[in-house]
């Protein structure tokens, strides 16, 4: 039972940091971007590529994989969302371009085989890879009868530094003002001088890239990198941290995270590998009901 | 495009080899049409495959512990859905955009990994055989059916029931202060719209000789699907998701020369279909081009003379 609560702040750990790029977003946007666990698995994908196809060290694939990522914050805003903002499309719109997007990075990755069009992205096609090992030393400790492993005890500091980072920037700073400004009321934020376009890029830039890191870290402390890691581990499940936190709140996605991770492992040893699936979509189903706003929102525009 | 060929050169020949892709359009015909209902009526309910796995399990569990007639199995499936779907409505009724469909998609993965998955009588993770499919007889009932229900749904928008649900759509607060019982006219579409969905997974239970409990089958996945269905063909008129369920189901043939790269062109396919079209294929107004900044402008105004 400890090592599934230590398991449990791992994957927590990582639900947090992909959901606080999902929250980040529909805080400011109120548009749930969809594209986001595409990104999640790009970032894996691309510094898995980097580091075995592409003989690159760790910290370079790193790097070039959260580029990656950023990059694709930059795509989702020029041809996703800004298109349809200036068509004063409705919001539903903007689902179907990311869902469109989504879509197409993920079929680039599948179809990466060797001498396909895509093999300087991925040669795996569709399926599961790991790091080799000593990819990134990885000593392991032993706690009583707790195991450790480095890669998995440091995605803990990582996280909660980068997240502590993200919170002060949005509270303290002049962008972080701006950013906030544009939440609130993207016209009064245009008529007070802000460029909103160039916030709402950066906001997609910021999100996109804690999404690719999130990956890389998943790809590293789970062993497990596919074309479908973003669709299995994270699509929906992030949704349920940032409804769990309250929709558009950094600190409840944080907590969100940690709280998902901590029902799934409870779920997991009392009622089986079975039903512990549907338990988290129960508790997210029961927190809507019950509390639309989540533990940590505060505004609740949607509801009468 | 041999595909589309065969339709005009040999159509008996093309009914005769498509005729599970025929009852698989009419089938997301119906489930689009569903789709519209909620989103017509203002509610981004994502539940249909809920429902549908509802009514899908329903017929066939019947049929196998019962032997009971086809029709009787229907109708039991589609009742037990209305059922389940006033008691899911009225309490996620009161959520409002994408809090509905996180809801919603609470609801449906609950059911599927919660409930569907650990049942022994539903083959839990395993799916259900299904030995009485009849995968080519479906395809007239499909279609009758697509076409009643079509109308009904058609019928229904241009009454009172209609202009209450257009009425909310535009505005609830507005509708409200206009004497309209919003809370029992959600109910009504989003009930109306689970009888559906229900009906056309009993339908399509009928199709396959298995049902598989799978994300594509019931799951988010088709769940995106069947919103994809209704927000490109359209959702202000009723023969838009049913444009849209046309097109989406039929993109591997449209795009057949892309070969393993269909998803690909499938996806910039529907980025470039919704940016241009927002309100969706069927609809109000041209394409939607915007001119960028740098391209040149024609000249407002002649010189002025002297």
């Amino acid at each position: 039972m400890d090592q599934q609560i230590v398991n449990a702040i791992f994957i927590g750990s990582i639900y947090a940091l992909f959901a606080v790029g999902y929250t980040l977003v529909f805080g400011i946007l109120d548009i749930l971007n969809l594209a986001h666990s595409a990104v999640f698995m790009l970032g894996a994908a691309v510094t898995y590529s980097m580091v075995v196809n592409h003989g690159q060290s760790f910290v370079v694939a790193c790097l070039v994989g959260l580029a990656a990522s950023a990059f694709i914050g930059v795509v989702i805003e020029y041809i996703c969302l800004r298109p349809l903002r200036r068509r004063q499309a409705p919001a539903i719109a903007a689902l179907i371009s990311t869902i469109g997007l989504a879509l197409v990075i993920v079929a680039a990755v599948e179809q990466g085989n060797v001498g396909s069009f895509f093999s300087w992205l991925w040669v795996d096609g569709a399926n599961s890879v790991a790091f080799p090992a000593g990819t990134v030393p990885n000593p392991t400790w032993h706690v009583g009868d707790l195991t450790l492993e480095a890669t998995k005890v440091l995605i803990i500091p990582i996280s909660i530094a980068l997240m502590l980072v993200l919170g002060y920037v949005m509270r303290f700073t002049q962008v972080g003002r701006g950013l906030r400004a544009v939440a609130e009321n993207p016209r009064a934020a245009r008529l007070m001088g802000l460029d909103v376009d160039r916030m709402i890029l950066l906001t997609l830039v910021i999100s996109s890239a804690l999404g690719g890191l999130a990956g890389i870290l998943f790809g590293l402390a789970l062993g497990d990198i596919s074309p479908y890691i973003g669709r299995d581990n994270v699509e929906v499940r992030g949704l349920a941290v940032i409804v769990l936190g309250g929709m558009g709140s950094i600190p409840g996605a944080v907590i969100g995270g940690y709280l998902l991770g901590l029902i799934e492992i409870v779920a997991l040893v009392t009622l089986g590998s079975n039903a512990s699936g549907g338990v988290a979509f129960a508790a997210l189903f029961l927190m809507l009901v019950l509390r639309p706003q989540g533990l940590f929102g505060t505004r609740l525009r949607e509801r009468i | 495009m041999d595909f589309f060929i065969s339709l005009f050169s040999d159509p008996v020949g093309f009914w005769n080899s498509h005729t599970l892709l025929i009852s698989q359009i009419g089938i997301n015909g119906i489930v689009a049409t569903s789709m519209f209902l909620v989103l017509y009526s203002g509610q981004l309910s994502l539940a249909a495959p809920g429902f549908m796995a509802i009514g899908a399990y329903t017929s066939v569990l019947m049929d196998l512990n019962w032997h009971t007639p086809f029709v009787l199995n229907v109708v039991a499936a589609v009742l037990l859905a209305g059922v389940v779907g006033v008691l899911v409505g009225l309490p996620v009724l009161r959520l409002r955009g994408v809090f509905l469909a996180i809801a919603t998609i609470g609801f449906i993965e609950a059911l599927r990994l919660g409930v569907i998955l650990n049942l022994p009588i539903t083959g839990e993770g395993l799916g259900l055989k299904n030995p009485n499919a009849d995968p080519l007889g479906g395809v007239p009932i499909i279609l009758v059916s697509l076409v009643v229900v079509l109308f009904v749904v058609w019928r229904l928008t241009r009454g009172r029931l209609g202009s209450a649900w257009s009425a909310i759509r535009q505005d609830e607060i507005a509708a409200l202060s206009q004497g309209i019982f919003v809370a029992r006219y959600k109910m009504i579409a989003f009930v109306l719209s689970a009888l559906l969905a229900a009906y056309a997974g009993a339908l399509e239970a009928h199709l396959n000789f298995f049902v598989d409990p799978g994300d594509t089958q019931y799951g988010v996945t088709r769940a995106v699907q069947i919103l994809t269905f209704a927000v490109l063909g359209g959702s202000g008129y009723v023969l838009g998701p049913l444009v849209g369920a046309l097109i989406v189901t039929l993109l591997p043939y449209i795009f057949e020369g892309a070969g393993d790269y269909i998803n690909i062109i499938a996806g910039a396919f529907l980025i470039a279909v919704i940016i241009f079209r927002p309100q969706g294929i069927v609809g109000r107004g041209g394409l939607a081009i915007i001119r960028p900044a740098w391209w040149p402008r024609a000249r407002l105004s002649a010189p002025s003379p002297g």
